[in-house]
């Protein structure tokens, strides 16, 4: 009985079925990596189809043989439990590692091997792969759009130090934690608008956002010795008041001669571009965003019916139609329903287009979260004696947000995909950039490398943004 | 007393805010128009278009009305629409399956394309397949062909074209054959839950969906016959394709940057949907003898369906929506007829923006009062 057992292992020769299906294996896998690296066809003298099929039928014979239950051997029992389980698995096993091998050698060779950086002219590309040059020279045009280059320092500056003020959540003290989240929400957004729309545009308006940092930083040491009762006044009116006088009366004949003489230049919105621009639409549309949203998604749920549709109506209209028809509106429409000699700048117009449109997706994704909390919470809260703001600043949005932040998340994610559409009223960022410089005469076909390139920085900027949501879920899971 | 105007006074401030910011915008329009000498009014619509369209599915040329360009560009966007999510769908289910494989390297492959497809904006995807991979093409002259009617060339897919005969009466069989498998399935539901007998109902619905139409071809008069592209000299270096279909390389970029794009979230939604049925389900339907098939038809699936059809839904609509992207490059969809052309001929903003968005939001908005309704029939009843 036991003689014809040959084609089923048992402890007596076990090895001999390992050995052959891993040599088996073995002989195809080296037949693909012979083939794909060295150009070698080790199995030339055969017919050509069956010396192109020959590797899959090889390995899949190996694999089978290979495909042991309880053989014993801890390697052998987890390379089968996950990629040889039964023949179709193995098959896609296989397929899969071929064609890993099969396109590792001409993605290196287009990549690095047989590709050229030095040289800045087009003559400087012999190789057959990427010509990386193109990028070398245009990096500049496509980091800074047509900013000048001279005033190219201003963006690294007002980049850098944003990143800085940013960050100042790590450095903050247990003490001053608590006043970190109206940094974030309040103060931080209106320094970097300040930043961007007087430091990185220039002209003479560089001296109010002086003014304006520096009545806020008087009010601000100031505000420390004010009563606790008069502060929420005092914060409202006076850095507004500081600021007029400031420029009205005390600071107005020195600014225009400082104006004169050593001003900024002024660089028009037209000439923003690139990856700067990128990440301006996508900073600013992020802040007014949010809390647009936000109050849609209350609206949403309120109780009152008027407050209710309209805020129904604004949410379904903005996520029934597509972005590109909203910026067409924003150029060709817009300008119709304003004052005729009110002007509005297209970056201006643009991102309050975007802002709007995602604030309709955030809202969604907020009405999730508050939908989602038990009632108990609402009803605990208002037990308390809590009125609408208090309940719902104190108790429900800090539950809601944070039940919301993977939608949330997604949703910026999205924003950030989407503002390569601009390009539809003339602002040109990265992507913009590249079909602008695919066209240039002297740099004719390299599509592909400006794309790939793109491509890159959207992936990485992305993933990161994606990895660094699902860190934040965790921080802030709370179980329930 | 004091409750009640506290819950009014909010309201009608809204109403009013609402109320001036329309009526402002609508004053200035007034005003911007009369200083243009434009007026408002929808009667452009049935004025001579006179511009061309590089691909339609109606017969359309210059002589033809503002209303027929902006049709020929709607039936543009629905054609990228469906064909983007036939693609999606099946790409979308097969890699949302395959994210939730034992086999490792299956799993990996599968999250490393979703990973990889999703985080790179769309219209970089659109620009890339366009720009960079269908201009890598040979010429109409050098292209190989597959199986000897397709050509993949620089200009377009050509494939064969279908030349039918009597098409009507083959499109009644399908109807018929399509109310009789309803009726046969109603017949075999009630047969089983009165009588407790099978019917093979799926055997029966693939032999309709063969015999009727086959019937056609032998009684109806119906014939089928292919033409096939074939390639023609027009001049010295310039060749063409005649007698097949040519899909536009635009169409082609565009639905399979779409078709790719939309596939990551689809299979997401798969792979959420599945996960979602708990293990009890399938050990509860496998104690009381049902087998494996039966077990993912009769309980998995209904289950896991309901999980996953609101949000693929949501991502058809999606994809219809970012078929407006076709727009940037130049495929002739509505965006492009007709809030650009159209819009810069006739210079009339708000009429065509307004028409062109209520296009989309009457799409989106059917959509999801259908997704509601089905929602509802489908939600668990609960006690």
């Amino acid at each position: 009985m036991n003689k014809f057992n040959l084609l089923k292992p048992d402890s007596s020769n076990l090895y001999k079925y390992i050995y052959t299906g891993s040599f088996l294996f073995f002989i195809s896998t080296l037949d693909v990596f012979l083939n794909s690296f060295f150009a070698i066809n080790i199995t030339s003298f055969l017919p050509n189809f069956i010396s192109f099929i020959l590797p899959l039928v090889l390995g899949l014979f190996g694999l089978y043989l290979i495909r042991i239950e309880f053989s014993g051997i801890k390697s052998l029992d987890l390379l089968n439990k996950n990629i040889n389980t039964n023949n179709f698995n193995a098959f896609l096993s296989l397929i899969i590692i071929f064609v890993v091998i099969k396109s590792i050698p001409p993605v290196m060779s287009w990549f690095i091997l047989d590709a050229n950086i030095t040289g800045d002219t087009k003559d400087a590309c012999t190789g057959t792969g990427a010509c990386w040059t193109y990028i070398k020279i245009w990096l500049r045009r496509f980091i800074y759009g047509m900013y000048p280059n001279a005033e190219q320092w201003r963006i690294n500056l007002s980049f850098i130090s944003l990143l800085a003020l940013g960050s100042v959540g790590y450095f903050a003290t247990e003490k001053l934690k608590k006043y970190l989240t109206l940094y974030y929400v309040v103060i931080y957004p209106f320094i970097a608008f300040l930043f961007i729309f007087f430091f990185i545009s220039g002209g003479p308006v560089f001296f109010e956002f002086s003014y304006g940092i520096i009545a806020f930083s008087i009010s601000l040491i100031i505000g420390f010795f004010i009563p606790k009762k008069f502060k929420t006044w005092y914060f409202l009116l006076i850095p507004i008041i500081l600021y007029i006088s400031l420029k009205y009366f005390f600071f107005y004949e020195e600014s225009i001669d400082l104006g004169k003489l050593n001003g900024l230049n002024w660089v028009e919105t037209g000439a923003w571009g690139g990856l700067s621009l990128t990440f301006i639409v996508s900073f600013f549309c992020l802040i007014f965003c949010f809390p647009v949203g936000m109050f849609l998604a209350l609206g949403r749920r309120s109780e009152m019916p008027t407050i209710r549709y309209i805020s129904i109506g604004f949410i379904e209209f903005w996520r029934g139609v597509p972005l590109i028809t909203v910026l067409f509106m924003s150029s060709v429409m817009f300008p119709m329903f304003l004052p005729e000699d009110f002007f509005m700048d297209k970056l201006v117009r643009v991102i309050i287009a975007i802002s709007l449109f995602e604030a309709a997706y955030v809202a969604e994704v907020i009405r999730g979260g508050l939908q989602a909390l038990p009632r108990g919470q609402y009803d605990a809260a208002k037990s308390l004696g809590m009125d609408y703001w208090k309940m719902h600043i104190l108790v429900i949005l800090p539950q809601a947000l944070k039940l919301v932040i993977p939608g949330i998340a997604n949703t910026f994610l999205a924003l950030v995909k989407d503002t390569p559409l601009i390009f539809v009223v003339g602002l040109l960022e990265l992507v913009g950039m590249l079909n602008l410089a695919k066209t240039n005469p002297e740099w004719l076909g390299y599509a592909m490398e400006g794309y790939v390139f793109a491509a890159i920085i959207f992936w990485i900027i992305c993933y990161a943004m994606s990895k660094y949501s699902y860190n934040l879920e965790l921080k802030y899971k709370t179980e329930r | 007393m004091n409750f009640k105007l506290k819950k009014l006074v909010p309201q009608l401030l809204t109403l009013l805010v609402v109320i001036i910011v329309f009526g402002f915008f609508t004053f200035n329009a007034q005003v911007n128009m009369e200083n243009r000498g434009i007026e408002f009014g929808f009667g452009f619509l049935t004025q001579e278009s006179s511009f061309d369209v590089q691909f339609s599915l109606i017969e359309y040329d210059g002589s033809h009305s503002y209303a027929r360009a902006y049709l020929v560009g709607l039936l543009n966007t629905l054609l990228v629409a469906f064909i983007g999510i036939i693609l999606s769908t099946i790409l979308g289910i097969i890699i949302g399956i395959a994210r939730l494989s034992p086999n490792y390297l299956i799993e990996k492959a599968a999250a490393w394309y979703v990973e990889f497809f999703r985080n790179i904006p769309l219209l970089l995807q659109i620009f890339f397949w366009y720009f960079a991979a269908l201009r890598a093409l040979p010429l109409p002259q050098d292209a190989d062909s597959m199986f000897g009617v397709f050509f993949l060339t620089i200009k377009g897919l050509f494939v064969p074209k279908f030349v039918w005969e009597n098409l009507d009466i083959f499109f009644y069989s399908i109807i018929a054959a399509i109310v009789s498998v309803l009726v046969i399935k109603n017949y075999a539901r009630k047969l089983q839950e009165n009588e407790g007998k099978q019917l093979p109902v799926f055997f029966i619905s693939v032999c309709l969906f063969i015999i009727l139409p086959l019937l056609t071809f032998l009684i109806g008069g119906v014939s089928l016959d292919f033409s096939i592209p074939l390639l023609k000299q027009i001049s010295n270096t310039s060749y063409i394709y005649e007698g097949g279909l040519g899909i536009p390389p635009e169409l082609i970029a565009l639905t399979l940057a779409l078709g790719l794009y939309t596939a990551t979230f689809i299979a997401e939604c798969v792979r959420a949907g599945i996960q979602g049925i708990s293990k009890g389900q399938k050990e509860a339907a496998a104690s009381i003898g049902l087998t494996p098939n039966q077990i993912l038809k009769l309980v998995v699936m209904p289950q896991a369906l309901r999980i996953i059809i609101p949000p693929t839904t949501n991502q058809y609509l999606n994809l219809t929506k970012n078929s407006s992207l076709a727009a940037a490059i130049a495929y002739p969809d509505i965006v492009l007829v007709f809030a650009g052309t159209a819009l810069m001929q006739t210079g009339r903003a708000i009429e065509i923006v307004s028409i062109t968005m209520l296009t989309y939001l009457s799409i989106s908005l059917s959509i999801s009062v259908l997704m509601n309704w089905y929602n509802k029939s489908i939600a668990i009843k609960e006690k």
